[in-house]
Parts: C-alpha cells; sequence; structure tokens
C-alpha cells in the first residue's frame, strides 16, 4: 500500500471498530460485510461514518460493488481525488 | 456446485433460536373477532400490532361493499390495469383517493409495497439522484435500486445532513427526488417536514412523502403528516397504502403533476402485475368514505395513542420517540431477553410485534405496539399492565430523567 492508502486504510479502521464486535483483524482483504458478519444496515451506518470523515458522499450503487477494505479505499481514492 | 440456500443457514440458525424460545415466528389467528382481538393459540388476545389504526377491518358498510364487489365483478382481475384489468371500481377507487387528499391524480397499485417500487421506478431513472432517509422503510430501498438512480442516503430525520449532501452535489443536470416517511414504522416519530422544506426551497428537488403509516391518521383532513404541517404544497408526490387505515390490502401514489398519469406507463410494479381484486377495491373506497365522514376516529386514535404513550412511559420504559403516534415502541436490552418478554406478553394475553436488527435503526430490539380507535379504554390499560408485569425492569432500557 501507498502511503496515502495507509493512510485511508488506518481511518477507515477506526471507523470500523465499533462495528467490529468480535475484534477481527483487519487486512486490506478483508471482506467488510463477509468477515466482520455485520449486517447490512450497519455496513451503511458505517460508511455514513466515512462520508461524514471524508466529506464526500458514496452512493449506496457504489457501495454494492465495494466488498473488501481494499475496494473501500479505492472509493474514497477516486472519490478524494475528483473533489 | 453450491446449493443456493447454503447461503440462508445463518438464518436457519437464528429460526431455531427464535422457535426454541417457545415463539412461532408470526404467530396464527386462529379467529379474528374483532379489529382488536383474535384468538391466539386458544387464546382470546388483545391484538396491539396490527396497524389496524382505525379499527375499520369489520365496518359494517366496507363488509358489504366488498361483497357486493366480489358478487359483481368476481374474484379476482386476472389482467394488469394496462391489460383487461381496469374496471370502474379501480377508477373510482383512484378518484375517491384523489378527492380524499385534495390532489389532481391518483395511482393505485396491487399492494403497497408495490406503490413506493412503483413509484421510486416510475419516477426516477439512472440520471437522476434519490436521497433517502436511512430508516426508509425496505419498500423504499428497493424501488430505489430498482430505479437505477444514484442513491445517497442521510441522516435519518435530518434536514442539515440532506443540505450538506445537496450542498456537495454538483449539478449533473439529472432529476433530484427526497424521499421521506409521514410516521416512520419502528419508531412512530414523525419527519420534520419543516425543515425539509426549507432545505428544499434552498435547493431545489421534488418530494416525495411516504404517508403509509400517517394516511388517515394525522392531520385536520387525515391526509397525513404534509396536512399536519400545513405543507400539502410542498409534498410533489404521495405514496400510502390500503393495508393499515384502509383495513384492505393495495397502495398508491398521488400528485398534482400534470404529467403523473405517464408513471402508469413507466412503472413496472404498475404494468406486470394483476391489479387489485374487486373486493379489496371496493372495501378500499368505503373505508376512505368511512374515514372522510368519522374524523372522529382520528380523535380516538390519538386519545388512545397518548393513553397508551404515557401509561408505558410512566412504567419508566423508553420509548422509541418522545411524540404521541398510533406507533408505540418500546426499547429493550438484547435480542434473547426481547425474545423471552414477547412470547410472555402472548401468552398473558397480548399481541405486540417484535422487531430485531437489521430490520430496526441501531441495533434496537423493540416491543412494538401500534394503536386502534377500536381500542377500548379497558384494553390499553390492560396492555398497559401488561407491559407493567411482564417487561418493566426487565432487560429494557430505562427511560432517562
Amino acid at each position: 500500500m501507498t502511503d496515502d492508502e495507509q493512510e485511508i486504510f488506518d481511518k477507515l479502521s477506526e471507523l470500523l471498530q465499533p462495528y467490529n464486535e468480535k475484534q477481527i483483524e483487519l487486512k486490506p482483504q478483508t471482506e467488510i460485510a463477509v468477515d466482520l458478519a455485520i449486517d447490512s444496515v450497519s455496513v451503511m451506518d458505517f460508511v455514513m461514518e466515512v462520508e461524514d470523515h471524508f466529506d464526500m458522499d458514496i452512493p449506496l450503487n457504489v457501495l454494492s460493488e465495494t466488498h473488501t477494505m481494499k475496494d473501500l479505499i479505492s472509493v474514497v481514492q477516486a472519490r478524494t481525488n475528483k473533489a | 456446485m453450491a446449493d443456493l440456500l447454503d447461503k440462508n443457514l445463518p438464518l436457519l440458525e437464528r429460526m431455531k433460536k427464535v422457535t426454541q424460545a417457545g415463539s412461532r415466528i408470526g404467530p396464527v389467528n386462529e379467529e379474528i373477532i374483532s379489529p382488536t382481538r383474535a384468538m391466539i393459540d386458544g387464546r382470546d388476545t388483545i391484538l396491539a400490532g396490527t396497524n389496524n389504526y382505525m379499527g375499520i377491518t369489520f365496518e359494517p358498510s366496507c363488509v358489504e361493499a366488498g361483497q357486493k364487489a366480489l358478487e359483481k365483478f368476481g374474484t379476482g382481475t386476472t389482467g394488469s390495469r394496462i391489460a383487461n384489468g381496469s374496471y370502474a371500481i379501480h377508477e373510482e377507487l383512484e378518484q375517491e383517493l384523489a378527492s380524499f387528499l385534495g390532489m389532481k391524480h391518483c395511482i393505485v397499485f396491487s399492494t403497497g409495497y408495490q406503490a413506493n417500487l412503483g413509484m421510486m421506478a416510475g419516477l426516477a431513472g439512472p440520471k437522476d439522484t434519490i436521497f433517502l432517509d436511512a430508516d426508509s422503510h425496505s419498500s423504499i430501498y428497493d424501488g430505489c435500486t430498482l430505479s437505477g438512480a444514484r442513491l445517497i442516503r442521510f441522516r435519518h430525520n435530518d434536514a442539515a445532513d440532506l443540505d450538506k449532501r445537496l450542498s456537495r452535489m454538483e449539478d449533473d443536470g439529472g432529476g433530484k427526488l427526497v424521499v421521506l416517511e409521514g410516521i416512520y414504522s419502528m419508531l412512530g416519530d414523525r419527519a420534520p417536514l419543516a425543515d425539509f422544506v426549507e432545505v428544499k426551497k434552498k435547493h431545489g428537488f421534488q418530494l416525495l412523502v411516504d404517508e403509509a403509516h400517517s394516511f388517515g391518521v394525522l392531520g385536520p383532513n387525515g391526509r397525513g403528516l404534509a396536512d399536519e404541517a400545513g405543507l400539502l404544497d410542498e409534498a410533489d408526490f404521495v405514496v400510502g397504502t390500503f393495508s393499515k387505515s384502509i383495513g384492505a390490502i393495495g397502495g398508491f401514489g398521488a400528485s398534482n403533476h400534470p404529467m403523473f398519469e405517464t408513471v402508469r406507463y413507466s412503472s413496472k410494479p404498475y404494468m406486470f402485475t394483476a391489479s387489485p381484486s374487486p373486493a379489496s377495491v371496493a372495501t378500499a373506497t368505503a373505508a376512505i368514505r368511512v374515514l372522510a365522514r368519522e374524523p372522529e376516529r382520528r380523535v380516538r386514535l390519538q386519545s388512545n395513542s397518548a393513553r397508551l404513550f404515557h401509561g408505558l412511559r410512566g412504567l419508566g420504559l423508553e420509548l422509541g420517540c418522545d411524540e404521541v403516534s398510533p406507533v408505540i415502541a418500546v426499547k429493550c436490552g438484547d435480542e434473547a431477553s426481547t425474545l423471552v418478554m414477547w412470547n410472555q406478553l402472548l401468552a398473558a394475553g397480548v399481541y405486540v410485534n417484535i422487531a430485531l436488527p437489521p430490520g430496526t435503526p441501531g441495533k434496537l430490539c423493540l416491543l412494538r405496539c401500534s394503536v386502534s380507535a377500536s381500542h377500548t379504554e379497558a384494553e390499553i390499560d390492560r396492555i398497559i399492565e401488561l407491559f407493567s408485569s411482564v417487561v418493566a425492569g426487565k432487560h429494557t432500557i430505562a427511560a432517562a430523567g
């Protein structure tokens, strides 16, 4: 991971902590919903925290194609660069 | 090859836990005695979770209208509204609804769920953006997905959050639809409509209000939240259902938009399904007439709701919201204890809804009551008494202060 990706990964990990009840170790390839066994509403709530922190909107349509931490890093990066 | 149902194994485990706790997922009503009573497991049970807000399901004029339509038009229409399934009674119902709502146009759908599917998909397309409240009903989420529009979820009842998201959005030439609910089904809270209308004036968008739980219930004319808030002109589109205050099955969309009739042809959930059955259509029309001529039902519902709300709050229980509405949810501690209490309530003679995550906001476990205009004061008091003995002080979240 680049420094930029690592920075986003660290922030996402921090925001994900309240939802990571089983304290699963987070890696770029971690599948957020499946590996952490969190329901679809919790995933959307977590993404709202991400949106607030990075001051961006992540449409639900994009979310349906976003599974891993790495996917989400790419989404945040793409939307940061766009801004 | 994977078995398609393997992914439902976690659901199977959860179903087992529920049944081991002594519950049936959805107890069976062996006999419906009245809008507020049924025989369940051989016991005369008070129904406090039916959304039968107006207690209209046994209203003689509605039953008679349904019987006559059944005899005159048959058991079903066997076709879509755009094929052979349009009867004079469908058009009569649409006119009756439009008149009740004070709107020019109305389209009837076969269920409330389909009304939201059909309205979202009929209104918005892939070049548009829908902003939906985080606590929206599943039918709104599914309708939004079906539309193909870009979907932005804003924080529940937070007009400032919607404002922020609209401010961030670049103008891409597409339409913008904001979707709110009159009364939210799980916690019973209303959308702060005036706040959202301010945001509407600032940014410009089209507003849809789903009045599923507020149609017939709120406002001086029972038209819903927009009626109560004095903001009827601000709701560009209204959605509602017949399965609550109307006591039938079906749903509708209504609007003053001059091109609203075109939605019939841009909405697959309208076109590709059979139209509502004659008996259901006729009972819905009769029920709307009852609501129009008997405003005292709304008064009774308000009074019953206040009685239950204050009674439960008086037990120290934390409720879903601070405003009185016919949806009164008690916040409980965890799934296992909520299931136990729900079973105990049922065994003691009151049926309420049990609502668990992910069907609830904020991972809440709820014992959700819905009040009817037909509940007697004695029934309301009995519900409070049973919550006192079964629920109060046991694994619930106590009200602050």
